[in-house]
């Protein structure tokens, strides 16, 4: 960062005092941040912000090769910039490694309303052994099948309902 | 380059040629739903070379990054196995390939979570959940052409038969794995239980045994890999430096 960005000392300190504040915004900030690949749902309801102080933002990958990482990094500068928190470093750590375990409830709920079955819940750990049958997002059926286990995107695989008969994405265990 | 940096020269350029190959098939793969499944695979394993050749140029003093190791070096320079350099083939060729590799890289990314390095140990830890979708694909697909029609199983057993002589090289240990505290060694008695399991069920043989053909991890590579590179590093001999 530039020392142009740099917020006047007066109001650094003032930071410091506010961070609790701070804390607060930058996640109410970071809460109205979407995935580019699954705009349903926002960077903090899938579990990618690790950590969140008034001096950083510590967020995960997805998936190793996930290419909405960089977006999702210069999203999250973008909307700290552009709300006055230019001194907010990102920084990306790997471990422990991201979870679906650590999608919230809200997130699942609205994946499912946006017509991608949510991952069941506790099962990372277990997800290749314990194949769970998926939800169907719309009629609720769990009269369904695995069409592929790759999808449009690494995070979902490819399911079908054979009750009301439609595709549907589930988002996989991992 | 020192004996921890050259280990993750190696982890990254395997993960990278694989994942260069995968990605041939963008576009041309039998189905939707395969070419889906290969592109996936693809992008994980350039995301494992992305991290795996970053900490390669921090180890060797942070001159090079990953991309500069990707698109600047030449084919003597690249350090991966030879097993992922071979060609696409037929789809069972790509399939025997995946098998074979993506169930070793299960194995030995199991291992590396527990390694004293921590920055290995961390990118092993977040691609073992990947690999194993794609040992489980791969073998899920060995099964289905192997115990399928008569034609899938002949393409199979072919596949098979190429990609075998390329297997020992997995398990070739040398001081620079030594340094990285893996015994790569060690992983062939549980490698070659998944590998006969799966066979089993796809009423396969194993191939017969062979001499291994090796040399990848010094850097003598068949004349495939650098028609690989030409066209993946076209744009960087073309025009060195670019940016976009």
């Amino acid at each position: 960062m530039s020392a142009l960005h740099k917020p006047p000392a007066s109001r650094r300190s003032a930071m410091a005092h506010a961070g609790e504040t701070s804390v607060v915004k930058i996640r109410a900030i970071l809460a109205d941040i979407p995935d580019p690949e699954i705009p349903a749902v926002s960077v903090l309801d899938l579990g990618i912000v690790r950590e969140v102080t008034d001096d950083r933002v510590v967020i995960t990958p997805t998936y190793t090769g996930c290419p909405a990482t960089l977006y999702i990094e210069q999203a999250i500068r973008r909307a700290l910039d552009a709300n006055g928190f230019m001194h907010v470093r990102i920084e990306t750590a790997l471990s422990p490694p991201w979870s679906t375990d650590w999608i919230s409830d809200e997130g699942r709920e609205k994946l499912r309303a946006y017509g991608i079955a949510p991952p069941p819940k506790g099962a990372a750990a277990a997800s290749l052994k314990n194949d769970q049958r998926a939800q169907c997002p719309r009629c609720g059926s769990l009269n369904t099948v695995e069409v592929s286990r790759f999808g449009s995107t690494p995070c979902k695989a490819l399911w079908r309902c054979n009750a009301c008969v439609e595709p549907f994405d589930r988002f996989k265990c991992h | 380059m020192d004996a921890l940096a050259t280990s993750a020269l190696r982890l990254g350029d395997d993960s990278l040629v694989l994942g260069q190959r995968l990605s041939e098939w963008c576009g041309h793969a039998p189905a939707l739903e395969i070419d889906l499944s290969l592109a996936n695979c693809a992008l994980d394993l350039i995301g494992q070379a992305t991290h795996f050749l970053g900490l390669a140029g921090e180890l060797e003093g942070k001159v090079r990054d990953a991309d500069t190791l990707a698109y600047r070096r030449d084919v003597m320079d690249f350090t991966n196995c030879l097993l992922v350099e071979q060609q696409n083939g037929d789809f069972a060729h790509t399939i025997a390939r995946q098998f074979l590799f993506s169930n070793y890289q299960e194995l030995l990314f199991a291992g590396l979570t527990a390694s004293k390095h921590a920055r290995f140990a961390e990118i092993a830890a977040k691609a073992v959940k990947e690999v194993a979708y794609h040992a489980k694909l791969a073998s899920d697909w060995v099964v289905r052409l192997g115990d399928g029609t008569d034609e899938s199983r002949t393409r199979m057993i072919a596949a098979l038969d190429w990609m075998w002589r390329f297997s020992d090289e997995l398990f070739v240990m040398d001081e620079v794995d030594a340094a990285l505290g893996i015994d790569k060694a060690a992983l062939r008695p549980a490698w070659d239980r998944r590998i006969d399991a799966a066979l089993a069920e796809a009423a396969l043989e194993r191939p017969s045994p062979r001499r291994g053909v090796m040399g990848g991890r010094a850097g003598h590579h068949s004349e495939q890999l650098g028609h690989l590179l030409s066209e993946m590093q076209f744009l960087q001999r073309s025009y060195p430096g670019a940016t976009w």
